[in-house]
């Protein structure tokens, strides 16, 4: 681990001072410790926002809800509020990591993890997101935790995070702060495909700190639920999962918000799926045309074409079990 | 900080671990390492009353914490912690290395609350590896411990 | 009254009480005053020569000591080993630690950074830039040209496949696992002028000091190896790996004690793992299914500069009737490191090809498994024409059967389906070598009337502690709290490595022996002190319970072990146990076992779960059933791992493993394992060794893999030849 310099802030002002300063905000630090331990991250300086007030989950006007930054993912999988209204957030946080990472990781850091691409987590290894222009290791090499959507010349990783697929499919917005005051961020342009720059992730500017989650509302009943599908039963990433939220009413699906993880470089929405789906009755004919159109634009690599088939398979058993009861 | 009831003033590198604090700087070498890398669960202690990885919680950031680790768990120095003793009633250990990390993390567990079935504790324990294997027998020490049988 | 025997009691663990207070000392945990650390820097490529060197950075970090590499270190004697097993040196050329500019595999250790902390080693280990003159490693088991062959030949295989009413021919494949015991490998190395201790992870304390002693070119009363607490091995510790030689070295080239303790990552280069396999099998038979032939060509990895094999060849000997008996065992050079044995070794991986095998066999005869397998149920052993001591094979599957529901399964795969989960069961046979080799134990009773009982043995986690004690209390008569067993400590009585399931055999029946010979130095001075009750008493009438003495029939005509010494002035009897392992063993010995597998299989997703295990052990003497009980459910839990879950991935452009860590290597978590369930059929095997045990350690990881698998099969009419079985076979 480089050295570095550490400062706790007090205050929102103390924060975005010292995040232009060019420090490095820390939350959980389960993601930071780590890659600053593997040498792949050199921050100069950290930024414990710990103490930030930022810790609420809180009903917004529009009945919506918004997720303090700093809210543990064991307290948010543990609110009953986000539990009744969006259970696909709960069980996206539930079936992370672990019960102590759970304890420890924050929710505006779990957006902002990265890659668990094992050539970016080597520091001996090239890797263009890593080392911009060094190349990348995983295209011709093992690749079969890697992402077969959303990728590019340049770089293949998958985002791991659950809980922001979940953020996705709902059609969240991200709020922050910056030098410049608030803005918010809608969770589709939140995280950048890799494209030629894979060391940019995020669409953060330098110093900006966020402060929430927001999930809208969304029209009642809501049938939502998250599937991970994965080689041990707990405590690893997915190898492929759905976020399904689906409003049935008159026995017609009137809005089906879907996304899914492990498959792309970014939580990957599914908008062709979703349009298949609306104004259709459910049926199990419906899931399978559906999740046929899932993998479009798929870009299967030499160990993860199996991707493609269990991503469509993961979509239609979700559809499937949330759609039985819609 | 607070470590086991007792107050600790020690001056660290930033980049020290509350793992690495607690063995190489406290003697306190019952927390384990196995990862170093939040992957394993050996390195269990609890942090304000909540269980977490010492290996990914930096030392700096503890300053006025609680930490509790498996030397400070039973009430003296001749006692076990119930979960403690159902351990080694249901022998849920074999090398015992895990050990500690599992018995901070089931202390958690039946805290939280999440031992309604042996599937949920399966679950809410499977943050803590154990390489020999011994995980019927954790459950059922995690069940003892909650339950009283 | 007197107490039950302790021998076949559940007993707690007697070291429990330190273990889950966080008390027992592995490796790194001993406090060492004045210690500091070091790290290692691993080679960044998978072959090629150093070239250069550069410390600067990594000398100018505040708390770097030394930066120590083949450029400096001292040149050492690195002698031939005199070591009376081989584990600490396959045929070949050890690696030498820091003795030239070489590489020979990813990841080999090319320089240690001492710092005053671990921060600053860690760090410092980072900053060392090694340059290398690199060259293409050759890493994939596939394509790599094999060594000759060891052969066996039993009849004409060949000539029976022909002519077999029933042929098969399969491949089978098996990933390379890594041991990960939760306590990664660690060494406090210390001098004392020309005299070495090392606190070291190790399974064979008497082992890991003649290596030290060799490469330093020490007489090795002069190295002192102390490892009383091991966090796991499963065979990772039966070699003195390079970094126990850098601690040494560092330590050395320091004057203070250094720790070096390996890095999760460090685990998969700097310690063996189970090789890889491809292991193709031809099976001939009529078609009532008696087997005619039988064919293994099996390819295995090894390193470049040692050749390592295993018990692979054993099963396809004796485990089924076969006149007809052909095998090949290639082992094929790799730039990887030297494999080491892991739990079961060699038996675990030719009974995932061949009870696959037998499972295909009995499919495609359309035979219930478990008949086919009695139908070939041999007499004795073919391969030495040797009766069997014991073999319960019969009785495991009868057991088994009946516990399991055996008899409720539709034989048809696929025939069972619960909403999306195809079910399926699967069985299979496991069988181990009963080994054992020459070991001592000291045994001394003191006039307090309890005994210390030590070995220079280890407990990596199956109760060696709490076993030995039951067999010293049994044999003194005393109770359990009042035996002290010690281990861990080259000072003491040597005895063979902790693995292959021979510390019971061995240092169990050196300990009965120790403990035997006290007893009866006990009662020679009794009969002969005519101030004791037993004064006159013919030995073979007396009998020892609850720490006394006492005629046979006659509990009051006797006196406790401390009036005896105290009165006659002995402050404790002693003596040094020993077992010989006989020059020629008259039976085959080996364990067996039944293992039951019940798997679900998503049908659309493709993912097993396991749903309950059943195994069935014939394993000889019982010491300790809780034990024996955990023992079994861990050999379990690691047979899952290996069917479902574990493999070692290796960039064959480089060399490099790119899943070394424990988020990337699957190992089961809890959440995996479900029901899992141990029979051991009661027994003693007198054949094997004076206490009659037989081995469980490795039984009990044997037989798991192929009854996942062909349960799968079951389940899904798909057969998988190739672990771990994941989702992308089942799709
Ligand atoms: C072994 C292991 C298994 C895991 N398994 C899973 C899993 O199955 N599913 C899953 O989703 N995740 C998993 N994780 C990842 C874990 O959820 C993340 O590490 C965690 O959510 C990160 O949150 P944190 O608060 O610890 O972030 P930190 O480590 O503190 O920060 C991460 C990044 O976010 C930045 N950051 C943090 N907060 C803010 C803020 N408010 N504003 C701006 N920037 C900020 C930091 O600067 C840093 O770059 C796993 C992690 C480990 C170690
Ligand atoms: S996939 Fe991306 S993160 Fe992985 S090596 Fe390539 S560039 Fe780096
Ligand atoms: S050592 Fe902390 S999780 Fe493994
Ligand atoms: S008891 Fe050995 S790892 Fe759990």
């Amino acid at each position: 681990m480089y050295p570095f310099s550490y400062t706790k802030v007090a205050d929102l002002d103390d924060a975005l001072a010292a995040g232009r300063r060019g420090g490095r905000y820390i939350a959980g630090g389960t993601t930071l410790v780590d890659l600053m331990r593997e040498t792949v991250e050199r921050p100069g300086t950290l930024v414990d926002i710990s103490d930030l007030p930022l810790r609420r989950i809180s009903a917004t006007p529009q009945g919506g809800l918004r997720i303090g930054a700093l809210v543990s993912m064991a307290e948010a999988a543990a609110h009953p509020a986000l539990r009744t209204a969006y259970p696909v957030v709960t069980q996206a946080l539930e079936l992370s990591a672990s019960a102590q990472l759970r304890n420890m990781a924050s929710i505006g850091g779990n957006i902002m993890q990265r890659t668990r691409c094992g050539y970016f987590r080597d520091v001996t290894a090239a890797c263009n997101k890593r080392e911009p222009g060094s190349g990348c290791t995983a295209i011709n090499g093992h690749n079969r935790t890697h992402a077969i959507l959303g990728t590019s010349d340049h770089c293949v990783a998958t985002h791991p995070s659950d809980v922001a697929v979940a953020f996705a499919a709902l059609e969240s917005t991200v709020h922050v702060l910056g030098p410049d005051g608030p803005r918010t961020i809608a969770f589709g342009d939140f995280h950048l495909r890799p494209g030629s720059t894979p060391e940019r992730e995020q669409s953060l500017r330098p110093g900006e700190l966020i402060t929430a989650v927001e999930i809208p509302a969304h029209p009642r009943p809501l049938a939502s639920g998250y599937l991970k599908v994965r080689d041990r039963q707990s405590y690893e990433f997915a190898l492929v999962s759905a976020a399904v939220a689906l409003h049935v009413r008159g026995r017609v699906i009137q809005q089906a918000k879907i996304a899914a993880g492990g498959v792309g470089t970014v939580p990957w929405k599914l908008p062709a799926v979703e349009r298949h789906l609306v104004g259709k009755r459910p049926s199990p004919q419906l899931w399978t045309e559906a999740a046929e159109l899932a993998a479009e634009g798929a870009r299967p690599l030499e160990h993860n074409g199996f991707k493609v088939d269990l991503l469509k398979r993961t979509i239609e058993r979700q559809l499937s079990t949330l759609g039985g009861t819609a | 900080m607070i470590v086991n009831g007792v107050r600790q003033t020690v001056t660290i590198d930033n980049r020290t671990s509350l793992l690495d604090l607690l063995r190489e700087h406290l003697d306190l070498t019952g927390t384990k390492k196995g990862c170093d890398a939040g992957a394993c669960g050996a390195c269990t202690v609890q942090v304000d009353g909540r269980r977490v990885n010492a290996c990914l919680t930096l030392a700096v950031r503890l300053e006025g914490a609680e930490v509790t680790t498996i030397e400070g768990l039973a009430q003296s120095e001749d006692e076990l912690h119930p979960l403690q003793q159902a351990f080694i009633d249901q022998d849920a250990f074999q090398c015992g290395y895990c050990t500690p990390g599992q018995i901070m993390s089931g202390v958690g567990c039946i805290e939280e609350g999440h031992t309604g079935s042996p599937g949920e504790i399966r679950e809410w324990m499977s943050g803590n590896i154990c390489r020999c294997g011994c995980y019927v027998k954790i459950v059922k020490a995690v069940q003892q411990a909650a339950h009283g049988n | 009254m007197s107490r039950p025997p302790a021998i076949g009691s559940p007993h707690s663990r007697v070291e429990g009480r330190l273990k889950v207070t966080g008390k027992a000392p592995y490796a790194a945990d001993h406090v060492i005053e004045g210690t500091v650390y070091g790290a290692i820097v691993d080679s960044t490529v998978g072959r090629g020569r150093i070239t250069g060197i550069d410390t600067r950075a990594a000398q100018a970090h505040p708390g770097v000591l030394r930066v120590i590499s083949h450029l400096n270190a001292p040149r050492l004697p690195y002698n031939p080993n005199p070591g009376y097993a081989n584990s600490n040196n396959p045929p070949g050329d050890r690696l030498r630690a820091f003795q030239d500019d070489r590489v020979q595999f990813f990841g080999q250790p090319v320089a240690v950074v001492v710092a005053t902390t671990l921060e600053a080693a860690q760090h410092g280990a980072r900053l060392v830039d090694v340059r290398y003159d690199a060259e293409q490693p050759s890493t994939d088991l596939t394509s790599a040209p094999a060594d000759d062959p060891m052969t066996y030949e039993r009849g004409d295989a060949e000539a029976a496949l022909q002519s077999a009413a029933v042929k098969l021919a399969m491949t089978y494949r098996t990933a390379r696992n890594h041991h990960n015991p939760m306590e990664p490998h660690a060494t406090i190395a210390r001098w004392n002028g020309l005299r070495l201790t090392v606190w070291d992870k190790t399974q064979w304390v008497p082992g890991t000091q003649i290596e030290l002693a060799a490469v330093f070119g020490l007489p090795a009363a002069s190295v002192r190896v102390i490892s009383p607490y091991v966090g796991g091995g499963f065979g990772s510790g039966l070699r003195c790996w390079p970094h126990v030689v850098v601690a040494a070295i560092a330590a050395r080239e320091l004057g203070r004690p250094v720790k070096v303790v390996l890095s999760r990552r460090q685990m998969y280069f700097g310690t063996g793992f189970r090789p890889a396999y491809e292991y193709g099998v031809r099976l001939g038979s009529d078609r009532s299914g008696r087997l005619t032939a039988m064919t293994h060509d099996v390819r295995a990895e090894t390193s470049s500069y040692e050749t390592f094999t295993e018990g692979i060849m054993g099963a396809g000997q004796m485990l089924y009737t076969t006149a007809n008996v052909s095998q090949q065992y290639r082992t094929v050079p790799l730039d990887v490191n030297t494999p080491i044995w892991m739990r079961g070794p060699g038996w675990a991986t030719t009974s995932f090809a061949l009870e696959s095998a037998i499972d295909e066999l009995a499919h495609e005869l359309n035979l219930d498994p478990l008949e086919l397998r009695r139908r070939n149920e041999p007499a004795n052993d073919q391969s030495s024409g040797l009766p069997f001591s014991t073999r319960r094979l019969r009785e495991c599957y009868t057991v088994g059967a009946r516990e399991f529901g055996w008899q409720r399964r539709n034989p048809k795969p696929r025939s069972t389906r619960e909403g999306d989960w195809l079910i399926g069961t699967g069985m299979a046979t496991g069988v181990y070598d009963t080994s054992r080799n020459n070991a001592l134990a000291h045994v001394r009773l003191d006039a307090d009337g309890t005994a210390v009982v030590q070995a220079a043995t280890s407990d990596m986690g199956p109760g060696t502690y709490t076993s030995m004690t039951q067999v010293a209390a049994d044999s003194l008569g005393l109770a359990m709290p009042d035996v002290d067993f010690r281990l861990g400590d080259s000072t003491m009585p040597r005895v063979p490595p902790h693995g292959g399931s021979q510390t019971m055999a061995s240092v169990g029946s050196a300990v009965q022996d120790g403990a035997l010979q006290v007893r009866q130095l006990a009662i020679q001075l009794a009969v002969a002190d005519g101030r004791s009750p037993l004064y006159g008493v013919a030995p073979g009438n007396i009998v020892a319970t609850d720490g006394r003495l006492h005629v046979t029939n006659n509990p009051r005509r006797g006196e406790t072990y401390q009036r005896l010494l105290s009165r006659n002035n002995r402050t404790h009897l002693e003596a040094l146990g020993s077992f010989e392992r006989p020059a020629q063993d008259r039976f085959s010995l080996h364990a067996y076992s039944a293992v039951f597998a019940e798997v679900a299989v998503d049908r659309q997703l493709g993912l097993v779960r396991l749903r309950r295990m059943l195994g069935v052990y014939d394993a000889g003497r019982i010491i300790n059933p809780k034990l024996a009980d955990s023992q079994a459910i861990g050999g379990m839990v690691g047979g899952i791992g290996t069917a479902l879950l574990e493999h070692t991935v290796t960039d064959h452009r480089d060399g490099r493993i790119v899943n070394a860590n424990l988020a990337d290597y699957l190992v089961p978590v809890n959440a995996d394992i479900t029901q899992l369930r141990a029979i051991y059929l009661d027994g003693h095997d007198a054949e094997a060794d004076p206490i009659g045990v037989k081995g469980l350690g490795e039984l009990v990881m044997i037989g798991v893999a192929a009854a996942v698998a062909n349960a799968v099969f079951h389940a899904t009419g798909r057969r998988i030849r190739e672990l771990p079985i994941t989702a992308e076979a089942l799709l």
